[in-house]
């Protein structure tokens, strides 16, 4: 039954599980086990970070190709609830319009893109979204009229997700459930669901598919598997999913701007949850996204006061600074990209195959026959 | 075979014929723009300064599709080189203010080729340690490629912010640069747009030379066609490779600094926002091919001149609407490399 939920896919590792599991509980009683806004906020980022860098594990792990428009897609989510919320007000069929429209423009978006730049090369679709993205990122800034701008959208969210409702008349354990603790339950479950969905993809014969094309295109193709289609297929799933998250995002925020959504900062924090948590497998997602923003949120402070202890040594408060904690996690990322191809999922994996006695399977072994 | 068709093959070998479509398609929305904006001097003005900003554009890209023609290396972390040779040529600017607001032409000339020397010397080292430490471990693997050279992005890119600060800087341009020059009735050109063409057709010029007329440019062309059958007879592709490398974030270097008068503004991010730019260029022109990015870097600023003149709105995403088409005509962009 279980392994019926998680599509037979399991964490394959003892101290994955553990942890795993730990998470969705923490995740699952997270408005009764804190208290105060912080702490839930940080949840409920890690919500929604969680869908979208699985389904962006879909393109970069799975599927093997690289795109930089996934926050375009995470950003066309998140402006189409806002636009519906502050134009239509702050009704149900409102939002339920903006998000069809969103999903419907970005499928559709992803669908044009693909078959432009994948009928040609794979490394084209790289280039190509990152030009698209910041195009797409110039249009929302500039059209101000439309998506506020720099400045972005302020909105009020139907009555029911507001924090002045009232779902219960009594509070459950000492937590009074309000409308933001109804909101955060919609993110967790939708997010929950995404990500089984997300699983049954990949396991899927569409899902053996994407990866004989990661591991060899040529081979793929000679198969009788269009490679074009499926990848294609793959990045509009992808989108439509990004695009999910943004609204999940927008709902929980109650404002969209290009700094929440579609920033290139963005991008690349999702390209190194991928990364770190490891490429290739869909719990990397959570276990990079979990950790990422606990990081980004609890570390700085750390960093302010290891960069106070350094004063007396020149430039060591300014790599240390706060500020600079990019400069470590890009540092990390490239090692990680070197010498943990597979990530922390993968190493965890590794670790207890080598402990059963049975041949590590990882994909650096596999990529040793990998030639593009 | 008889003795005639191998002396034709022969002679094909020596000179592929050019392809005269793409210059023609360039010279077309040229003129095609001369009507629709109507004024002759308006249109000179901006066709001039589309082809100083092209030239900038070609300077920047050059050595991104010729890495990448060469080696089939993908380098995203190109983008920062433009940054660091912008920023390099703070270190001259700051100690030497007195030379840029001078009025002598000459010290205003020894300012920029100064500043243009220190930055190319810069983004050349900085070059050589990026292919040592982030491309060599990845080649032919464009997935990583990608990857690690973002990730290399990042760190030179934190870098600069812990030297220099993250705000942004206003540079002045030398004194006797600013300003503009009348070349006839209502027509006005920027003396700095006119020093972008001149060193612009110079590196161009040098580079044709180089590549066409030396030994060097020779092992690099064939290079480009077939790595392996110049490291068969005993070529050291490798160095010639990094030689490349070197060379092409030098000349991003350079980019950087025309691009950073060009603004008058230096912000860290301004590689990362050109590159987007540079991109666009190469895939129009046919990634690897030098001629293609001359060519896609005057298309990419013609068209952008024109319609922000014609249309502000729809210049931001006019370079994404020349792509598309381009691609629609001829996918593998406009001069294809075959690769054997």
């Amino acid at each position: 039954m279980l392994s019926r939920v998680i599509s037979g896919d399991g964490p394959r590792s003892p101290v994955l599980t553990a942890a795993l599991l730990l998470i969705l509980v923490v995740l699952a009683f997270a408005p009764f086990l804190f208290s105060g806004a912080q702490p839930l906020n940080v949840a409920a980022k890690i919500c929604v970070f969680i869908l979208l860098v699985a389904s962006y594990d879909l393109l970069l792990g799975y599927t093997g190709i690289v795109s930089f428009a996934h926050t375009m897609f995470f950003g066309i989510g998140g402006y189409g609830a806002a636009i519906a919320l502050s134009r239509l007000g702050p009704s149900w069929s409102a939002l339920a319009l903006g998000i069809v429209v969103a999903i419907v423009v970005a499928g559709l978006l992803a669908l044009v893109i693909g078959l432009f730049s994948l009928r040609v090369r794979a490394i084209f679709f790289a280039m190509i979204t990152l030009a698209v993205a910041t195009a797409f990122l110039v249009l929302a800034s500039q059209l101000s009229g439309f998506t506020g701008g720099e400045d972005g959208l302020n909105y009020s969210v139907p009555e029911s997700l507001r924090p002045s409702f009232r779902l219960l008349e009594q509070p459950v354990f000492g937590t009074v459930v309000n409308g933001r603790i109804v909101t955060y339950y919609i993110l967790f479950f939708v997010v929950l669901a995404g990500f089984l969905l997300l699983l049954r993809i990949v396991n899927s014969p569409f899902g053996s598919v994407l990866q004989a094309i990661r591991e060899n295109e040529f081979r793929a193709e000679a198969l009788g598997y269009p490679v074009v289609i499926y990848r294609s297929i793959a990045s509009v799933v992808s989108a439509v999913i990004a695009a999910v998250a943004g609204v999940l995002l927008a709902l929980w925020l109650r404002y969209t701007g290009p700094d929440t959504t579609l920033s290139f900062a963005i991008m690349i924090d999702v390209l190194l949850m991928v990364v770190i948590g490891g490429m290739g497998t869909l719990y990397g997602a959570v276990i990079g996204s979990v950790l990422m923003i606990i990081a980004e949120n609890y570390l700085p402070a750390v960093f302010g006061k290891l960069g106070a202890a350094a004063a007396g040594i020149p430039f060591a408060p300014l790599i240390l600074s706060a500020d600079r904690w990019l400069l470590w996690l890009g540092i990390l990322f490239v090692l990680s990209v070197y010498f943990f191809p597979t990530g922390i999922v993968g190493k965890l994996r590794a670790l207890w195959q080598n402990r059963k006695g049975g041949a590590p399977q990882t994909r650096s072994a596999r990529a040793e026959h990998e030639k593009e | 075979m008889s003795d005639g068709t191998a002396q034709r093959e022969e002679a094909v070998v020596a000179s592929p014929p050019i392809d005269w479509l793409p210059i023609l398609l360039t010279v077309a929305v040229a003129v095609i723009a001369l009507p629709l904006i109507g004024s002759v001097s308006t249109w000179v003005t901006l066709t001039v300064a589309a082809l100083a900003m092209g030239m900038i554009i070609f300077i920047m890209a050059s050595g991104l599709t010729l890495v990448f023609g060469l080696m089939d290396v993908i380098n995203f972390g190109h983008g920062v080189f433009i940054s660091v040779g912008a920023y390099m040529s703070l270190l001259v600017l700051r100690p030497l203010m007195g030379w840029v607001d001078s009025p002598s032409l000459m010290l205003n000339i020894g300012v920029l080729i100064l500043c243009i020397f220190v930055a190319m010397a810069a983004s050349g080292l900085f070059g050589l340690l990026f292919e040592r430490v982030i491309i060599r471990p990845v080649y032919r693997q464009h997935l990583k490629q990608i990857l690690v050279t973002m990730g290399g992005l990042i760190v030179i890119e934190q870098l600069l912010h812990v030297f220099f600060g993250g705000s942004p800087i206003t540079i002045a341009l030398p004194y006797n640069f600013r300003g503009g020059l009348s070349i006839g009735p209502d027509t006005i050109v920027e003396r700095y747009r006119l020093i972008a063409v001149v060193i612009g057709v110079a590196v161009f010029v040098a580079m044709m030379l180089v590549l066409n007329r030396t030994r060097i440019g020779l092992l690099v062309r064939a290079g480009v066609e077939n790595p392996e059958m110049v490291e068969a007879l005993g070529y050291r592709i490798r160095r010639i490779f990094v030689g490349v490398f070197v060379a092409g974030s030098a000349l991003a270097g350079l980019g950087g600094v025309m691009w950073g008068f060009y603004q008058q503004t230096l912000t860290i991010g301004m590689g990362l926002q050109v590159l987007v730019l540079i991109f666009i260029v190469v895939i129009i022109g046919g990634l690897g091919s030098i001629g293609g990015c001359l060519i896609g870097s005057m298309l990419v600023a013609l068209v952008a001149n024109y319609t922000a003149f014609l249309e502000p709105k729809i210049a931001l995403v006019s370079n994404i609407a020349l792509m598309l088409v381009v691609l629609m005509w001829r996918p593998q962009g406009l001069y294809p490399v075959v690769k054997v």
